[in-house]
């Protein structure tokens, strides 16, 4: 059954306030949740007055600026700035979505930053994502084939062929769809997730694969596959555009299929 | 999922903005929800009726009355919801409709022709 409360240690308390620096006059406020692992004590929100005169553009600016020149305890991962590693993935402004390209422009009031919702934290908003890894390896995301790889070249493919992988090989693996997916929350022990998922049809739409009926007979099961209800959330907040829910419902198609 | 973790769970549905294919999604379950009690309320309304014989049983009394009018305009209205968004489901089963633009205005839709058909039964049966 869904727990849909958080549990007590880990509700969110009121916490400290950083005003701007004197003579700034263009600010934005910055609420960001806080979780100091060696403190013992909950949650809270931390928020900050940052000068936007001396601000980058993107939310991940917004949280370097606070944590170069505010309070240097703040953490978060981060890394490429420009959409392709997928580090700076958190929840900003109530969706999930990656720090780096995310506009501060685009938010309205107050800028508030949760890290993935439903996760383990470490720390602030450093979320421990083994489960999510550990998924995606469960679908084994590499290539099976029955026949040895010609000596001189790659395995060719048709562009047709090719271009079914299209929409599906571009995740960067942020987690933001399958920590978006209310499915998830309630049963990320059993049900892979959008992302996992989407690696999945990866290969299994992927015609140099021999593995297809092994990677189906795999994924008929109640809760790895199944617990999709098509609620897209995913596919709303994949900061590449690709839509899981999509490559799920072929997924699900091709189980029907095979039954002939 | 029991949460067998020292360190903190991450806010979730306290703090996520759902999306409106996400308020469907949970609207239609709850409409299916719905649905199944109303249907037994709607048999024992029948066999009421029938039972009878007439208009002067108290079931029958009930649900001439504004409050069970109210909740049969209700159930007309969780009827369409659920029907609208079973063929939504039907799209999806096929591969159709998953664009976000088309998932967004097909949700929309649902609850504008759940809406209408009710009233328009509603018209119908008032008429009649």
């Amino acid at each position: 059954m869904a727990e849909f409360r958080l549990p007590s240690n880990s509700i969110v308390g009121p916490g400290k306030h950083f005003p701007a620096p004197e003579g700034a006059t263009n600010t934005r406020t910055v609420k960001v949740y806080r979780y100091d692992p060696d403190s013992g004590k909950n949650p809270r929100i931390d928020s900050y007055d940052v000068d936007m005169d001396s601000c980058g553009p993107m939310v991940l600016d917004a949280i370097i600026k606070i944590k170069n020149e505010m309070d240097s305890t703040l953490t978060f991962r981060r890394s490429c700035r420009e959409g392709i590693c997928g580090s700076c993935a958190m929840n900003i402004d109530g969706g999930n979505t990656l720090a780096c390209t995310m506009a501060i422009a685009d938010i309205e009031g107050d800028i508030t930053i949760y890290p993935l919702p439903h996760q383990p934290i470490i720390k602030d908003l450093v979320s421990d994502l083994t489960n999510f890894y550990a998924q995606y390896a469960s679908v084994e995301p590499w290539l099976k084939s029955d026949s040895p790889a010609p000596p001189d070249r790659e395995r060719l493919q048709t562009p047709e062929d090719r271009e079914k992988l299209d929409g599906a090989y571009e995740c960067i693996l942020c987690a933001c769809c399958s920590t978006s997916c209310p499915s998830y929350w309630w049963n990320s022990d059993r049900f892979l997730g959008p992302a996992a998922l989407l690696a999945s049809y990866r290969w299994l739409a992927d015609t140099r694969d021999d593995a297809t009926g092994d990677r189906l007979d795999d994924l008929e099961d109640p809760f790895k596959l199944y617990r999709c209800h098509t609620i897209m959330n995913c596919a709303q907040v994949c900061p590449k555009g690709l839509s899981p829910a999509k490559a799920i419902a072929e997924t699900k198609k091709m189980l029907v299929q095979r039954r002939g | 999922m029991a949460w067998n973790d020292k360190r903190p769970m991450s806010p979730h549905l306290q703090i996520y903005k759902l999306p409106i294919t996400a308020y469907v999604s949970i609207g239609n379950r709850v409409a299916g929800v719905i649905n199944s009690t109303a249907m037994v309320l709607l048999v024992l309304v029948i066999a009421s009726a029938a039972a009878s014989g007439t208009d002067s049983s108290t079931i029958l009394w009930l649900v001439n009355s504004w409050f069970g009018k109210l909740v049969l305009f209700g159930f007309t209205f969780t009827l369409y919801f659920h029907m609208c968004n079973g063929i939504r489901h039907l799209f999806w089963d096929v591969g159709m409709g998953f664009e976000l633009e088309t998932a967004n205005k097909t949700a929309k839709v649902s609850i504008g022709i759940a809406v209408a058909l009710t009233i328009i039964t509603w018209i119908i049966a008032s008429a009649s």
